[in-house]
């Protein structure tokens, strides 16, 4: 049996590391969905979901139940194999795109197999993500076109418009970290960070402009307000998947969700140095921060628990409050401190650019059909193609 | 056989089968989306050449940017299915001659030089992005920009037909 485990590692390994990403990232998707109606609900100074467990905290789960039960009804005239292929492909792409997000600069043995987090470290990871964009495209107009209805056609056309129009700015806002890196490897391109000063060596500050460019891009890419126009639902119902229901419609919205944070781990990585702190490596003592952040929190969060409405919600909140406060205890164990830290920013800076996105959802108005597509041509491209010159203009002068 | 074999033989027959679905299918959507699956394969046999930036770009540029713009115009035009025409005379006469011997001269090129073909160097080292580029922009570089040039004029004519009515 070991002898079998060593033999097939490659293989095994990456199908394990598959299954656990996959899982985590459907579960953050879900509980992403609870965050987004509860910091919406907030903001508009209502109470979000609360009924089904405590804080709403067992609503996501209630959802998939509801997505997996409905009726799922073909509509009359539909293209078949487009209609059934739409959902799939959308989905396909966006988890296939968090394959070649490195969480973590550490390497791990398993059965005598050597790798390192994150599923597949590519010398083009970079040009890997933007091919699986590219691709991406075929869903949305697939499902449009498929469907045998007018919303849905206008609203596939729309999506693919503004998808094929915003691509061009995402790929040429990166060309500056590009020239700046010298490598098209994502670990590549965080390790050029890493210059032991934090924060300071970060590619946000030199890339401003392309920072800029590629977050208002990547936004347009998602589909997320407020360049959220296929699923403008005053005008085009619910866009491109207006026809869909039950589990395709859910796969929809996974993969929009999923797009949302690999989009938010590609800022994360090219622009605020992936897994790097952003303080200097001499301040050892930053190194607890993960502690003394996690256990005030389980503390908080059991204290507010004990008090809570129900007797359901006074024992699941202290448990889940008693678990944060545990892994924030543990964080501080020597032995587990130095692997916690690469994940510990990582997902510190994914959070809050996944903040930003459902911040942005509750106070920004929806753009206009024309302004988006002349904002797209006529100011972000120019502007972007401006930073590559610049950027290039900067290092020759550099060199000389 | 080893897997990279395997995997060859996998990405081939996909390849060949989406092309005939290409050819045989009757909704030009279908047909498109045909021709992305054999773009994507052929990708996939860059990639087991070691050759992973050609293998990228063949996707971003076929697969996404070339591809949508198919997709799109048949999405905008409304394009129904087609009608089958049973072998028109100029297919008879002229076009299933000429693809036998289009076919046959290939099988003999093929034929001919079996055993004496050059292999792909594994390592990837002559495909590297870093080589491409130097080659783009040294030996090659008359080519590229005339190449460059004669897309901005595509890019300006296209730009002219769209504007003519005003």
């Amino acid at each position: 049996m070991n002898d079998f485990l060593t033999t097939y590692a490659f293989l095994i390994v990456p199908i394990l590391k598959i299954a656990i990403l996959v899982f985590i990232v459907l579960t953050v998707d879900a509980y992403l969905t609870w965050l987004e109606r509860k910091v919406i609900a907030h903001i508009q100074a209502r109470w979000g979901p609360h009924r089904v467990g405590p804080h709403g905290l067992l609503q996501p789960l209630a959802d998939g139940v509801k997505f997996i039960f409905k009726e799922d009804p073909l509509p009359a005239n539909v293209d078949k194999v487009a209609y059934f292929l739409a959902p799939f492909i959308t989905l396909l792409l966006a988890l296939t795109s968090l394959a070649v997000i490195p969480f973590g600069p550490q390497k791990f043995t398993v059965f005598g197999y050597e790798t390192h987090v994150g599923i597949a470290d590519v010398n083009i990871s970079l040009l890997v993500l933007f091919a699986i964009t590219a691709l991406g495209v075929y869903g949305v107009a697939l499902a449009g076109w498929a469907s045998n209805n007018k919303y849905s056609l206008l609203g596939g056309l729309r999506s693919s418009a503004q998808m094929i129009s915003y691509e061009l700015t995402l790929t040429l806002s990166v060309v500056g970290v590009l020239l700046l890196a010298g490598d098209f490897s994502l670990r590549g391109i965080v390790e050029q960070q890493a210059a032991g000063k934090g924060l300071l060596s970060w590619y946000v500050f030199p890339q401003i402009i392309g920072f800029a460019c590629f977050y208002i891009a990547a936004i347009a890419e998602t589909n997320r307000v407020p360049f959220d126009l296929p699923e403008a639902e005053s005008e085009l119902v619910a866009g491109f998947h207006t026809e869909y229901a039950s589990m395709k419609f859910a796969m929809f919205f996974i993969a929009e969700y999923t797009s949302m944070i690999s989009v938010s781990c590609l800022a994360t990585i090219l622009f605020f140095g992936g897994w790097l702190s952003p303080f200097p490596d001499s301040w050892t003592f930053t190194h607890y921060l993960p502690s003394v952040l996690l256990i005030p929190f389980g503390l908080w969060v059991i204290f507010d628990g004990i008090r809570y409405e129900n007797v359901f919600g006074r024992i699941m909140l202290p448990g889940v409050g008693a678990a944060i406060a545990a892994v924030g205890a543990l964080t501080a164990v020597p032995a587990i401190n130095p692997y916690v830290q690469g994940p510990f920013w990582f997902f510190a800076k994914v959070f809050i650019f996944l903040f930003v996105y459902i911040w942005m959802r509750g106070t920004l108005p929806r753009f206009r059909y024309d302004q988006l597509m002349s904002f797209g041509w006529k100011f972000l491209l120019p502007v972007s193609i401006a930073n590559v010159v610049l950027t290039s203009v900067v290092i020759l002068w550099r060199m000389h | 056989m080893t897997a990279s074999l395997v995997i060859f033989f996998v990405l081939a027959t996909v390849t060949v089968l989406a092309a005939i679905s290409l050819i045989v299918q009757r909704h030009p959507i279908h047909g498109a989306l045909s021709l992305i699956v054999v773009m994507v394969a052929l990708a996939g046999l860059y990639l087991l050449m070691g050759a992973e930036f050609v293998a990228a770009v063949q996707i971003i540029v076929y697969g996404g940017a070339i591809m949508v713009l198919f997709v799109f115009v048949i999405m905008l035009l409304n394009a129904e299915e087609e009608e089958r025409t049973n072998f028109s005379k100029l297919a008879t006469y002229a076009g299933v001659p000429l693809a036998l011997a289009v076919a046959g001269f290939i099988a003999a090129a093929i034929a001919r030089s079996s055993g004496s073909l050059p292999a792909a160097d594994p390592s990837g080292a002559l495909t590297s992005t870093k080589t491409l580029s130097t080659l783009l922009f040294s030996d090659f570089v008359y080519p590229f920009e005339l190449t460059s040039f004669l897309i901005l004029v595509a890019i300006l004519g296209a730009i002219v037909l769209a504007q003519r009515e005003n």
